[in-house]
């Protein structure tokens, strides 16, 4: 592998934007035939090195090699005619446009009349299909695919334009297993053909599943590129963050105060129904459950986002009406949301209007927003939360994943909130926030704050909670204590089996 | 996977594999866009004919035609610009500064022959759209902000320029006058121009390069960049060939009138934006089609001569028109909110 020149080589990169240095002085070469992880926390600058491979971004300094020859792009063009094919986390389709033409873009078959020839692009992409093993219609538009289609679909692009070096930046974290394990099949055919892949992943079991090497990186530096083989993934985060993480998931034991939230037999026809559990302060409890069990959906309905058929909701002792998220944050309860791209963050407004837009009402004077309150209030809690970022007047959208996701805490915990609802709380954040994240929310529990918190990730679930609601099909399968909390007792719990 | 079960779970199932039932139908509306207005259209005519039989005489169709053609000329530059998600809204204004400058000059030189007034007036339209353009693409400024700059300022332009002045049909040399009323193997000029023109753009945005790159210009804004698709030129390119047809719709407006002042083209710009957008335009750019956009400007002309023939009140026709539009709106909105609710079922699952 390591005989046969290097396909793309990054020399001595550099690259700032404004006075944050994105990337400093990171070299790694690429070779045919591997894949290659690039990890690193959100922030570490893989976005800004997928960038400037793709044409988007220029290096201020250092030198990109393709085939042993110094290239320079001046836009996403250069890059596509150089062989890089970039795969982007969210794919970049023209949902009106038909398959076959959003594969042929950019160099489609022409008559002699250069006119457009649909019949050949229709059957070029026909037989990319058939060559990546996956039925899509190149006729149909690519509006309405799922995640994992479009990622194909970006891939026949790539082998269309012949490509020899397929970045992926993230491309599984919307996917389920099935379509990761489809998505690995294309990847490692491609691979074995000669082909140069860089995988850029938050999961390290893909990373070991898929690549030969790995270059961390940190704060914008190359820390290290070596064979996965010879690491651990202890030896990987230990890298990328720069220090141990032995206490991934440090929930103290608190004594639980008094009963904050009941929940009593609350039902939604054909989503959930009886479910019943409370939370007391100090505790956190976790919702966990497969996919599509009701999780978050009960939760919603809670907070007064959805409606519920039947039952009721009792907080601090009182009813709390239903279907008005109004009245269930003015009696003191904040949910952060599982998307927070659209459902908890306004990507267009600044760091501190988004931290204080829940609060926009005690923070105005006659019915204007003071400039000076909202900043106070903001650099207070992005301060706690220790997020990362250049001014407080700076768009959300500017921030990394991790960053963003602090802001959102930072927003809900501004209302000084009793019951706190975390839904998915760690998604998609690197494992140094989400340790932070995790101390967080240990130390509110520990203040006297009740959580509860949604979450898919079993060890999470294990560490995190003091009781476990085990939900199945909108039913309660399962109340377990932190005492008897296994993974196999909530799986098994969460899949309807007995343990045995 | 154990999943409730009142849902479906698409993530299982074979990838690529499409939910047949609601997409065709979904294909089916999209495609027939065009089809309904020619199934309007088919309508109105035939209700109205049977009342009044002299609206399908030949004078009366020719009027019809002759009063399409101009619009239908400048929606095709339109819907252009719409596709790539931007609008024009200086239309009317580059329409009124070329008749206005065309007028002058045949008044002015009788002996020069109709190709250069036309040269002329697509040069005028064309300076302006790349103006337009220019503004759009370098400045950074949505196109409905620059263009209601420009309509204001192309039409002060023309005011300014004109004064209180008006040229007459009497000072204009006969060959240009005719041309409005003159036709080929029966076919009047003005028509023919507005079929080649509506033709001729249909062809290049569905069967070339530069079409298609415009369309996916307007369906994805940021993946057209990272494409490599040359969005400057193509963006500057759409303003011209609004500009130019506006340019062109001047000339052929002063042929047929006859009579033009600085306030030729005033309001225009919303009955262009109308068919194109009753054509089955998007306005959120990446579909519809130009000749749909011809379509929506002879539905437009046809309701109005309808109208007046049935002898019903003018502010029907205004109100008609508005609901059109509402009607065109509200299809496009209740095709994205299917597709929306679709990706969110298939989403909630990963």
């Amino acid at each position: 592998m390591a005989e046969a020149p290097a396909l793309l080589e990054v020399h001595d990169v550099s690259k700032s934007f404004g006075a944050v240095a994105a990337v400093q002085g990171v070299s790694f070469p690429l070779y045919p035939g591997e894949a290659h992880a690039l990890v690193g926390e959100n922030g570490a600058g893989k976005s800004t090195i997928v960038k400037m491979l793709a044409g988007v971004h220029r290096p201020d300094t250092g030198t990109l090699r393709v085939n042993g020859t110094d290239v320079q792009f001046h836009g996403p063009a250069d890059a596509k005619a150089a062989g890089i094919a970039v795969i982007y986390q969210e794919p970049t389709l023209f949902p009106d446009l038909s398959v076959a033409e959003n594969i042929a873009m950019g160099n489609p078959p022409l008559t002699r009349l250069r006119q457009i020839d649909r019949k050949a692009m229709n059957a070029n992409a026909a037989r990319l299909f058939t060559r990546l093993g996956v039925q899509i219609d190149p006729t149909r538009p690519a509006r309405g695919l799922s995640i994992a289609d479009q990622q194909l679909v970006e891939i026949a692009k790539a082998l269309s334009s012949e490509a020899r070096i397929l970045i992926m930046d993230e491309p599984t974290a919307a996917l389920s297993g099935v379509e990761v394990e489809r998505l690995f099949a294309v990847a490692r055919a491609l691979r074995d053909e000669g082909a140069a892949i860089m995988f850029i992943s938050h999961r390290f079991e893909e990373i070991t599943a898929l690549c030969q090497r790995v270059t961390i990186m940190r704060d914008g530096r190359h820390v290290a590129t070596e064979a996965v083989a010879e690491m651990t993934v202890d030896d990987m985060i230990r890298r990328m963050v720069g220090r141990d993480l032995s206490a991934l998931f440090p929930k103290q034991d608190v004594d639980p105060g008094p009963v904050v939230l009941e929940v009593d037999g609350l039902s939604r026809d054909g989503v959930f129904s009886d479910i019943s559990f409370a939370v007391r302060a100090g505790e956190i409890v976790a919702l966990a459950g497969l996919v599509g069990s009701g999780r978050s959906e009960v939760m919603q309905a809670v907070f007064g986002v959805d409606r519920y058929d039947s039952g009721g909701v009792r907080f601090h002792g009182r009813r709390l009406s239903a279907g008005s998220p109004r009245a269930a944050m003015a009696a003191g309860m904040a949910l952060v949301p599982e998307d927070r791209r659209q459902q908890g963050l306004i990507m267009e407004l600044s760091v501190e209007r988004n931290v204080t837009l829940p609060r926009a009402r005690q923070l105005s004077r006659l019915g204007l927003l003071i400039g000076s309150a909202e900043r106070d209030e903001a650099a207070r809690w992005t301060q706690r939360l220790q997020t990362k970022l250049g001014r407080l007047s700076d768009q959300v959208g500017t921030l990394s994943g991790g960053n963003q996701q602090k802001v959102v805490l930072a927003k809900w915990l501004a209302t000084t909130p009793t019951l706190l609802i975390l839904d998915e709380p760690t998604r998609g954040i690197d494992v140094g926030t989400k340790a932070e994240v995790h101390r967080l929310m240990s130390s509110l529990a520990a203040d006297g704050m009740a959580i509860v918190m949604v979450s898919s990730e079993l060890p999470e679930v294990l560490g995190m909670a003091d009781r476990i609601v085990v939900l199945r099909e909108g039913r309660v399968a399962a109340e377990i204590s932190r005492a008897d909390a296994t993974e196999e007792a909530v799986m098994y719990a969460a899949m309807g089996q007995v343990h045995s | 996977m154990t999943v409730a079960p009142s849902r479906s779970t698409p993530t299982d199932a074979p990838l690529g594999t499409p939910a047949r039932g609601r997409r065709s139908a979904l294909g089916v509306l999209l495609k027939t866009r065009e089809l309904g207005i020619v199934l309007a259209l088919a309508l109105l005519v035939g209700y109205t004919a049977v009342n009044h039989p002299r609206f399908l005489s030949g004078q009366s169709i020719r009027d019809i035609l002759l009063n399409t053609a101009i619009l239908a000329v400048m929606a095709s530059g339109q819907a252009v610009v719409v596709i790539t998600r931007n609008i024009d809204l200086s239309v009317g204004s580059v329409l009124g500064l070329s008749a206005f400058t065309v007028a002058t000059v045949m008044s002015d030189h009788h002996g020069l022959p109709m190709i250069v007034a036309l040269a002329l007036g697509l040069a005028i339209g064309a300076v302006c759209g790349l103006l337009n353009g220019v503004l759009v693409r370098y400045g950074r400024v949505p196109a409905l902000v620059v263009t209601l700059g420009t309509l204001y300022a192309y039409q002060g332009f023309t005011y300014s320029w004109a004064g209180g002045r008006q040229v007459n049909a009497d000072t204009l040399p006969p060959h240009f006058l005719n041309f409005a009323g003159g036709s080929i193997l029966g076919v009047p000029w003005l028509v023919l121009i507005a079929l080649i023109v509506v033709g001729g753009v249909s062809l290049v945005m569905r069967n070339y390069r530069v079409g298609r790159e415009l369309y996916a210009m307007g369906s994805s804004p940021q993946a057209a960049e990272l494409a490599g698709i040359r969005v400057a030129r193509n963006t500057l390119g759409a303003f011209l060939l609004s500009g130019a047809l506006a340019g062109l719709a001047g000339v052929l407006f002063a042929a047929r009138f006859g009579t033009v002042d600085a306030s030729a083209g005033t309001g225009y710009e919303l009955n262009v934006v109308a068919a194109v957008v009753v054509g089955g335009v998007a306005v959120f750019g990446g579909s519809g089609s130009v000749w749909g956009a011809g379509l929506g400007a002879l539905l437009l002309t046809v309701i109005g001569s309808a109208l007046a023939v049935l002898d019903i009140n003018q502010f029907w026709q205004q109100a008609i028109v508005g609901a059109l539009i509402l009607l065109a709106i509200g299809a496009d909105r209740i095709v994205a909110v299917r597709i929306a609710r679709g990706l969110r079922k298939r989403d909630s699952h990963v």
